[in-house]
């Protein structure tokens, strides 16, 4: 049991650097892998921010129903309006 | 001899013109675009997303991103207080804002479009939008 719970979070970090040769090693060495590989993997993940941002988006947009935004837009296009350095 | 009256709206007359002439009052003259904010939206390095918010097109870069986050969040606070005074949601208001601003585009700055979901030049017809847009 045990060991499971400490090469679980071991085996994510294992799997994008596509290595899959070191699961089920014993844990201590999978910890030191694990730790090795993360480093570039936290690097690597600070460019790819925009990516996932907009599907996300879109997906909690699907629960606007046309009838809101019809009420909001006159408000809104004045909004625009008094607000045109940052629109 | 001119009546108090008629020298009290006087005083406060020029003393208005005077704050207006110092920039102390914000009258009803509004804001325009910051130069930097308005060159990456003609040159296409900004665009407006369908969600209300400005994007960075393609990778840009630190500056860029710096500024576009900094008129996300004033949008964000502007679209919060509208919501409220409206009985909506934040993100209904920011979508009707998006709806707007991409109306409002001119040709060649960037927009998200509905049906692919990329980043495209205004061109002079109208944007392709979400079909719930007014």
């Amino acid at each position: 049991m045990r060991n499971v719970n400490l090469t679980t979070p071991a085996l994510r970090a294992h799997k994008p650097s596509g290595t899959g040769s070191n699961m089920g090693t014993k844990s201590g060495r999978a910890i030191v892998m694990g730790a090795v590989l993360l480093g570039p993997i936290l690097l690597s993940g600070c460019i790819k921010l925009e990516a996932p941002t907009e599907p996300i988006v879109i997906e909690l947009n699907i629960n606007i129903t046309q009838e809101v935004i019809y009420r909001l837009a006159e408000d809104a296009g004045n909004t625009l309006d008094e607000n045109a350095d940052i629109f | 001899m001119m009546t108090k009256s008629a020298k009290n709206r006087i005083w406060l007359a020029s003393g208005a013109a005077a704050l207006l002439g110092l920039g102390l009052v914000a009258g009803p003259a509004l804001a325009q675009r910051d130069p930097a904010y308005a060159a990456a939206r003609s040159s296409g390095q900004v665009g407006e997303k369908m969600d209300g918010y400005l994007g960075v097109v393609g990778t840009g870069n630190a500056q860029l991103r710096a500024m576009v986050d900094d008129i996300n969040i004033r949008r964000r606070a502007v679209y919060a207080e509208q919501a409220q005074a409206k009985g909506a949601t934040l993100e209904e208001y920011a979508f009707t804002a998006g709806c707007l601003a991409i109306s409002r585009t001119e040709p060649g700055e960037m927009y998200v479009a509905y049906s692919t979901g990329q980043w495209t030049a205004r061109t002079g017809s109208s944007p392709d939008r979400d079909p719930r847009c007014p």
